[in-house]
């Protein structure tokens, strides 16, 4: 078993740097080549690439010796594990070889933007998946806080201000009523279920029909009359927009705002789910509810915290939402849920509690996406693009539950 | 011709890191009652799983009649005439009873039911096995007997050859017992084969006509109850067998007595529900281990689930350490020093999907916190410590439990509460469904504890354990106690005779 996981290790580390050599190879024999136009930015992916690739050998080798038992599973069972992976792996291979220009770092980038939000959608309704519920409401709430945040953030000189003698404000007002609006409809949420022991699926449900009716009424006050909130200011705009080493060079996009963003609050949440008290015992309640009110966990407190903690993200993602596209409906946000629960579970997140990592929730988010833009990109229609997402939730999920199931 | 109805020949098993079964072989005459033992993780409930076929075994044949089958199901083992009786039996609770007996194969045509024929077959039934049962009762309401008598039922409907009885009758009362003895008697006579997996050796040695020990998922042997001479069986050659080693005493040596200080008061103190515990009244003692005896249904889980914040109480108070204490909830009463073991190890007290470790320290979280953050290397120095003194046997401390035996698992939970530095231990069935060397160690670990200065309080269905642990005996009947008995005064009878005080009341009554 040793020499196996030494292997695994080895096996990463030279092949890590055999890709890593030959995309600085690439880089330079590419423009004498002429391969510039067939290749893009491929040198610069293997790069990346080799480079991860031959890190992740150096730190597993670094750990102790009891976390290594990943290493001795057999490749079959490396493919059932990875089966999504590949597949997305074989799609892209597939991609490149149809439409080079996909291998650019600018299709990366706008990938990972369009992951952002969708990740944080996702990093906090695997809370409430974590304890085996899940969370109807949480698109609404991306619509409330964006209509919220965006309502105050109108430029002086816009003709259709929802509020007209509003004064210029501080940018974190706005924001901070938003998710504070989000987190309260969370501690409902939360209440429901940990008061009356209701399910979340009705508890959520009955607050996503009070959520979207609510935030209708404040977007049909008078003078805005539902009409949709434009005018943004550029400096809240900027908090979506904004892109970081813009040119360094040239033809160099920038990184948009939101990718390190939604970094930052995947680190937290990892860290909240795996170094925490509250995280250990969203596990715990997960797993077994009854014996987590035996061990003495305050059940009650925990489920608040989960909603309210799943509902500060929807509402952060709200605000993000509106900055991105400098404006907001009550309609923002509609039926986002439905994707964060299915990138959660493509992710490994169970359905059933207690068993999910922030790692696979990435994994399932950028798997989506990568889907979704690559299948734009070359062309498939809208409507076997759903086919397609469909066919990738069931697979998916159908893989991760005979893996539980083998016996 | 082998004359065997079945025949399990060099059976094979392994999981990740656990070779389960290791070349076992079991050899079951028709008409017998076929007794299956050893120690937890011995391999019995994995044996049973491959001829049930929820387990495919790696390696090995199964012979039924002579003819060699693959079982792949369930479905297809009660095809063959299989039929098993879990030890946790999970009707559907909110169904009739009749419904669950043919659960899966009602009676009717074209997909509807005969209501009428499922009533009237499941009355006879229930009559031959002389049940008193109306079969539209819901089962969710039975009694654990009553449930296990509807599962026998089944597979006497089916027309069972083999019956697999896992332990059967770890929540039955004696009376239930006796019952139960009768009905295998007489559907033995009828034919019927049964694997009878039981801890529990006087039973054994009762109504088996056969013995087969394993050890370590390994076979160690088969024998007659009643050899050719006839001479029987001794508990101390299957123990022996069992362990592989003589165990001279079943209970380790108590020294030292319980001190006078009253670490607990419990004064008139009653459920909210009528007929839940009413007017429970005692004093523990520091270092003592009060037993509390009784029959399934005394309430006595009930009222420990009460002292420790599980349930409500609508009366009576409860002081501890002189001070009043209100049972507001278990982190509260964690905190006042209160650990409590629960009856129900999988419902109750394991995370089956968590590891070792989360399970040991779920509990004592807050001691390795700071600001809400975890220590892990402390939690991992403290739970592997705990889990070395206790001797939990696994790989590593991030083996996930439900990989565990019983009573590996029962081990962690006790090491979960021992890291609390609960003063006051309330154990409850602590060596349910475990086996004697394990037995052995909880007994052990039960003495260090009160060495240590703490008190216990033990509630056990089992006599032997009950009296050669208890310092003293508070013995519940029908929610009241009934009485007290100290060291020295028990005897078996004198516990049976308080524990079924009220229990013609009862029959009165109904």
């Amino acid at each position: 078993m040793a020499e196996n996981v030494s292997k695994t290790k080895k096996l990463f580390t030279v092949g890590g740097l055999v890709v890593l050599a030959l995309g600085i190879i690439l880089y330079f024999a590419k423009e004498p080549l002429g391969l510039n136009r067939k290749i893009y930015d491929l040198p610069v992916f293997l790069i990346l690439i080799g480079l991860g690739f031959a890190l992740k050998g150096f730190m597993s080798k670094a750990k102790s010796e009891d976390d290594l038992d990943l290493g001795s599973k057999s490749f079959g069972e490396f493919l059932t594990n990875n089966a999504i992976l590949l597949a997305m792996l074989v799609l892209v291979v597939v991609i490149c070889i149809l439409q080079p220009r996909f291998m650019q770092i600018r299709v990366a980038l706008d990938i990972l933007t369009q992951s952002s939000t969708k990740l944080i959608m996702a990093l906090g309704i695997c809370f409430a998946l974590l304890i085996a519920g899940t969370d109807l409401s949480a698109g609404r709430m991306v619509g409330l806080s964006a209509v919220i945040s965006a309502s105050m953030m109108q430029t002086a000189t816009y003709a259709n201000r929802f509020f007209p003698d509003l004064p210029q404000v501080s940018i974190w007002i706005p924001i901070a009523a938003a998710v504070l609006a989000c987190m309260l409809f969370g501690a409902l949420n939360g209440f429901l279920v940990a008061k009356y022991e209701m399910h979340p699926f009705i508890a959520t449900l009955a607050t996503q029909v009070i959520i979207y009716g609510a935030c209708s009424l404040y977007f049909d006050m008078p003078p805005n009359n539902s009409q949709p909130i434009g005018g943004i200011r550029p400096d809240f705009a900027q908090i979506g927009q904004m892109r970081l080493f813009q040119g360094i060079y040239p033809g160099f996009p920038g990184i948009s705002i939101l990718i390190p963003i939604s970094l930052v609050i995947c680190v937290i949440i990892w860290f909240v789910l795996n170094k925490t008290v509250f995280g250990k015992n969203v596990y715990a309640i997960g797993g077994n509810r009854e014996a987590a009110v035996v061990a003495g966990i305050n059940v009650f407190r925990n489920i608040m915290f989960i909603f309210i903690l799943a509902s500060f993200l929807y509402g952060i993602a709200g605000v993000l939402e509106a900055a991105r596209t400098a404006g907001a409906t009550n309609n923002y946000g509609n039926g986002y849920e439905t994707d964060a629960i299915a990138a959660c579970v493509v992710g490994g997140v169970s359905m059933s509690g207690g068993i999910g990592k922030v790692g696979g929730i990435v994994m399932g988010v950028l798997i989506f996406t990568v889907i979704q833009y690559g299948l734009q990109f070359i062309n498939v229609s809208p409507m076997w693009q759903q086919v397609i997402k469909g066919v990738i939730i069931a697979v998916a999920v159908a893989i991760d539950l005979t893996k539980y199931r083998r016996k | 011709m082998s004359g065997f109805l079945l025949e399990m020949k060099n059976i094979t098993k392994t999981f990740p890191g656990v070779k389960a079964l290791d070349n076992v072989n079991l050899n079951v005459r028709a008409g017998t009652v076929h007794a299956l033992m050893g120690e937890n993780g011995a391999g019995k409930s994995t044996l049973m799983k491959c001829l049930f076929g929820i387990y495919n075994p790696d390696g090995g044949e199964i012979f039924l009649e002579g003819k060699k089958v693959n079982i792949h199901s369930a479905r297809q083992a009660m095809d063959q005439g299989i039929a098993m009786v879990h030890q946790e039996l999970h009707p559907i609770r909110f169904r009739s009873v009749m419904e669950n007996v043919y659960l899966g194969r009602f009676p009717g045509h074209m997909g509807v039911v005969d209501h009428k024929s499922m009533y009237d077959k499941t009355k006879a039934l229930f009559e031959d096995l002389e049940l008193d049962v109306d079969p539209l009762a819901l089962a969710g309401e039975q009694s654990a007997a009553i449930l296990q008598m509807m599962e026998i039922a089944r597979a006497v409907d089916m027309k069972a050859k083999i019956i697999i009885l896992d332990e059967p009758t770890s929540s039955l009362s004696d009376r239930e017992v006796e019952h139960l003895f009768k009905i295998i008697n007489r559907l033995r006579a009828q034919g019927v084969a049964f694997i009878y997996i039981s801890h529990k050796m006087k039973e054994i040695l009762e109504i088996s006509d056969e013995v087969t020990i394993m050890r370590d998922g390994q076979y160690v042997g088969t024998w007659p109850v009643t050899d050719d001479k006839g001479e029987k069986l001794t508990i101390d050659f299957i123990i022996k067998q069992m362990v592989g080693r003589e165990m001279t005493n079943q209970f380790p040596p108590r020294e030292g007595k319980p001190s006078d200080e009253v670490v607990l008061k419990v004064e008139h103190v009653s459920s909210p529900l009528k007929k839940s515990f009413q007017d429970v009244s005692f004093e523990l003692h520091k270092q003592e281990i009060l037993g509390i005896g009784g029959l399934v249904g005394a309430q006595r889980t009930e009222f420990v689930e009460a002292l420790f914040g599980l349930r409500g109480i609508a009366s009576g108070e409860i002081y501890l350490n002189n001070a009043k204490y209100t049972n507001k909830n278990p982190g509260y009463a964690k905190s006042k020093g209160l650990a409590l073991l629960t009856e129900e190890r999988r419902a109750t007290g394991i995370f089956g999907i968590l590891p070792i470790l989360e399970n040991t320290v779920i509990a004592n979280q807050k001691n390795y916190a700071s600001l809400g953050i975890l220590n892990e290397k402390r939690m991992r120095i403290d739970a592997g410590e705990e889990c070395k003194k206790l001797n939990v046997k696994t790989p590593s401390l991030q083996t996930l439990i439900q990989n565990l035996s019983g009573g590996n698992q029962q081990k962690v939970l006790i090491a979960r509460w021992l890291l609390t530095n609960s003063d006051i231990l309330i154990l409850d069935e602590p060596t349910r469904g475990i086996d004697v060397g394990a037995k052995y160690e909880i007994y052990n670990i039960m003495l260090e504890q009160i060495s240590l200065g703490r008190s216990i309080i033990m509630i056990s269905s089992e006599m032997p354990e009950l009296m050669g642990m208890s310092d003293r005996i508070m013995v519940m009947c029908e929610g009241r106690v009934t009485g007290f008995l100290n060291k020295g005064e028990y005897t078996q009878e004198k516990i049976m005779a308080l524990a079924t005080q009220f229990a013609g009341h009862k029959e009165n009554a109904a």
